[in-house]
């Protein structure tokens, strides 16, 4: 251990020496309330902004330097209030919410009622070109703000939905009654903004600014970002160390190997390759949990093979013909879990998981699921065709070993052939202009925890997600029920009746949940994941 | 000469048009980079509309290079998705993988170029022998099996050297990668100058050297030395371009942001800006380099004339 020290020391030189002196003295003892976590990173794909944030890398620094009116407890995943007092609602359509009094961002200037309808005007705005802006698609105005029409300019600047009652209310109008949208308001879209952020959005784009445990000390983009913990923040997570330093990491592999060498603390998402090894290289320095990814495959519904009741045998059938256990095991190690509905364990059964909604459905019987394709009228084309992206996330392995798994099922070779598609970017084109004629890749990051946003967004007729096009009148009306319903707890259980239709349907085919998994140096403890499989890197200590 | 320099330059314009619009063509193939800034999601098609004007993807591919070659005159090189100007990341990007590129071309020529002399004088010997063995094990070996092995024993086994280059890129920390990336060509360089070395040790020129009595050294190093190495120039001079575009896979290993980094990420976004603007550049290395080589010639050879 001590080798191991020492290059931490040279490597590090400069930033970390304050940690370097100690680190590789005898005492494991106490810890440095001034150490910094070096932690993997890598380069967002658009500025970092809440409205222009939406996946992992970008949002791991909106989790550090802001916090919203409710926020996801990193153990049970429950929404609970933050910067909020009180969200209410009577009819599930007009929301009150008080804020906590004396709040302030990072540069003093206080958070007010304000500083949220202004950020969530601007993310709306079409102007602004947003990619989050359809979060406040259900807010009163939002038409106005963000016309459909692509060639449409905006009616108004700010969505008449919103209205400040005070410097620490105001008051938001949905345009139908959604039971479970306070639920949503932890998604880091929904962040309070300073003024700085409307005065000199350059500036603020350069350093942000916000109200989180951390503020940004220094951005070199495309290469780190240094965050110092903020000692005038007062929210529950203070944070438990003196800093973060985001180092950009060009492959996962490399990032692996620094924490071999000690030259790293925290490395999430370790590559699959290494995952055989990470439990002998890493002990007890390995984290896996649940994250709120699934990952399923999709049909297209637009495609008339693919349709009517036969066609929903043979969809029944396939998923039948995969061997969820084998594959799990075999290529991910045990880090993905065999999928039991349309949702993700870290709901709990309060935010809506049942494991028996998918039932004989997602169990492996290969005798039934060629008799069920067979009574079907056999595979559409006579073979399927596996589609996904195959530049990142081992998709190439798992489709062989899906393709395979249905192969043998049907005892014939080449009846399930796969399709790689080069890039992400060019899949997701091909994805949205219906290009599809078998099933396809389709994963899935909750937003927020709760049922809601797995089902609304993806199966509901014409929904946001809805790639494959799938349809089902009783399907959308059980989802208004639910959204209507006079309570978050009702609703979820309206939002279950409905997902007992897609057990039916299967208009998509559940294949895993998705393991979120770190690994950490002996420099550092406490280190967890939260359900969205990002570090929980405020409560993480540096040893003396 | 002069007149033949200018002759050369003036024909790289058509090349830099022509190789510029094939890139720009190639990244516009992929297919529409603005659906996946939306991750798994469907993109609102109002949001994605407005993004694609604002890069211009919703006109057509003629329009789009024509606006986009205009903008390279007055030094613009468009906006990467990340909202960073693409000039920004070349200035990044660029002393890196030149510094790299250079180091390696250094330990190409040095140690490529001994070894090569050192064997091709002592034919068949065991040392000839074990050379050859040596860089036919070098050349078989893939780059990325080399640097994730070399990283894993250098870096994280025995800690003598980073396994990730910090975003300085220091020469020092750059010394394992750059010797990666040298290894094949080294290789290369080896075996040409033993080939080339061994062929004019038998020349007549060189008998009627040693005939004349000159001393062993001056006769290497003037007659057979400056006679073998036209072709190893060349293969040098050209291979400078090499290195720089396939830096790619040994800086991915070392977590290098030079230019094989960005490209990749260039590729994988589908941003043409940043690609059709590293390749350019890359082009006019490649080309310079090669009229240098050409250059290089008549200065070793004085029998070349260049007209």
């Amino acid at each position: 251990m001590r080798g191991v020290t020492r290059v931490v020391c040279v490597v590090g030189a400069g930033s970390l020496l304050a940690g370097c002196g100690v680190a590789g003295g005898e005492s494991r003892g106490g810890t440095d309330p001034n150490g910094v976590v070096r932690a993997s990173w890598s380069d967002p794909q658009r500025p970092i902004e809440p409205g222009n944030t939406n996946e992992v890398q970008g949002g791991k620094v909106l989790g550090l330097i802001t916090r919203g009116l409710t926020r996801y407890d990193p153990k049970t995943a429950e929404s609970v209030n933050d910067l909020a007092e009180s969200i209410e609602t009577e009819d599930s359509r007009v929301w009150r919410i008080r804020l906590r009094e004396g709040l302030r961002f990072s540069d003093g200037t206080p958070v007010t009622a304000r500083s949220f309808t202004d950020a969530w005007n601007y993310t709306a705005n079409i102007t602004n070109k947003q990619v989050n802006a359809p979060f406040f698609q259900y807010v009163e105005g939002y038409a106005d703000v963000h016309p459909a029409d692509e060639t449409a300019r905006p009616r108004a600047k700010t969505m008449s939905g919103l209205k400040v009652t005070g410097p620490r209310t105001f008051e938001v109008r949905l345009t139908q009654r959604y039971a479970t949208w306070a639920e949503g308001l932890g998604y880091q879209a929904f962040a309070p903004l300073p003024r700085l952020f409307f005065e000199d959005h350059a500036a603020w784009l350069r350093r942000p600014v916000g109200n989180g445990p951390y503020k940004v000390e220094s951005y070199r983009r495309g290469k780190a970002m240094k965050l110092v913990a903020d000692p005038a923040y007062r929210g529950p997570d203070k944070a438990r160390n003196g800093g973060v330093e985001l180092v950009v990491y060009t492959d996962p592999n490399t990032a692996y190997a620094d924490l071999l060498a000690g030259n790293l603390d925290v490395a999430d998402d370790i590559p699959a390759a290494q995952l055989p090894n990470a439990a002998a290289d890493l002990g007890d320095r390995f984290v896996v949990r649940p994250a709120g990814i699934i990952q399923t495959v999709s049909f297209p519904f637009y495609d008339r093979a693919w349709r009517g009741a036969r066609a929903a045998k043979v969809r029944r059938g396939i998923s039948m013909a995969i061997d969820r256990d084998a594959i799990t095991k075999r290529i991910f190690n045990g880090t993905r879990i065999p999928a039991k509905d349309w949702t993700s364990p870290v709901l709990g059964a309060k935010g809506g998981y049942d494991a028996s909604v998918c039932g004989e459905v997602c169990s492996y019987d290969p005798k039934k699921a060629r008799r069920l394709i067979e009574e079907g009228g056999g595979l559409p084309g006579g073979k399927l065709v596996l589609t996904s992206n195959v530049d990142t996330g081992s998709h190439r392995d798992w489709m062989d070993a899906v393709c395979h798994s249905v192969d043998k099922a049907l005892g014939r070779e080449h009846s399930c052939v796969v399709n790689p598609v080069g890039t992400f970017a060019d899949y997701r084109t091909q994805v949205t202009d219906r290009k599809m004629t078998g099933p396809f890749r389709a994963g899935w990051q909750m937003d927020y925890p709760n049922i809601e946003n797995f089902l609304s967004k993806l199966y509901y007729t014409d929904a946001s997600s809805n790639d494959g096009g799938h349809s089902n009148p009783e399907f959308d009306r059980l989802i208004d029920q639910a959204n209507a319903a006079p309570s978050a707890a009702a609703a979820v259980a309206g939002f279950k009746d409905a997902e007992r239709i897609l057990a039916r349907d299967v208009p998509a085919i559940p294949l895993w949940y998705q393991n979120g998994s770190a690994g950490f140096s002996e420099r550092v403890r406490d280190v967890a994941l939260d359900p969205f499989s990002v570090p929980v890197y405020q409560a993480i200590t540096v040893t003396r | 000469m002069g007149r033949y320099v200018i002759r050369r330059l003036l024909q790289m314009i058509p090349v830099f048009i022509g190789s510029t619009f094939l890139i720009f063509l190639m990244v516009y193939a992929l297919g529409d980079p603005v659906t996946a800034f939306f991750g798994d999601r469907r993109p609102d098609p109002a949001t994605a509309a407005a993004i694609r004007h604002e890069y211009n993807l919703d006109k057509p591919l003629w329009q789009q290079y024509l606006i986009y070659m205009g903008k390279i005159f007055t030094g613009d090189f468009g906006t990467a998705f990340n909202g960073e100007p693409v000039v920004d990341l070349m200035a990044r990007a660029w002393p890196i993988t030149i510094r790299l590129a250079l180091l390696a071309v250094f330990f190409q020529a040095i140690v490529g170029i001994t070894l090569g002399v050192l064997s091709g004088l002592r034919r068949g010997r065991a040392l000839d022998t074990s050379v050859l063995l040596a860089t036919l094990v070098v050349i078989s070996i893939p780059t990325f099996v080399m640097g994730y092995l070399l990283q894993y024993l250098f870096g994280v086994n025995w800690n003598i050297a980073p396994v990730s280059v910090s975003a300085a890129a220091p020469l020092d920390e750059l010394i394992l990668p750059a010797i990666v990336l040298a290894l094949v060509s080294l290789a290369y360089t080896t075996r040409l100058t033993r080939t080339s070395v061994s062929e004019n040790a038998r020349a007549d020129y060189i008998r009627t050297a040693v005939a004349k009595g000159l001393p062993g050294r001056r006769i290497t190093v003037r007659h057979l030395l400056r006679n073998s190495l036209i072709p190893v120039v060349t293969f040098l001079g050209i291979d400078i371009g090499n290195l720089m575009g396939g830096a790619i896979v040994t800086e991915r290993i070392f977590n290098i942001q030079g230019v094989g980094y960005q490209l990749y990420q260039g590729i994988l976004r589908q941003n043409a800006p940043t690609v059709v603007g590293f390749v350019t550049i890359l082009v006019i290395i490649f080309l310079l380099a090669n009229l240098l080589v050409d250059l290089l010639y008549a200065v070793l050879d004085p029998r070349i004339r260049l007209a």
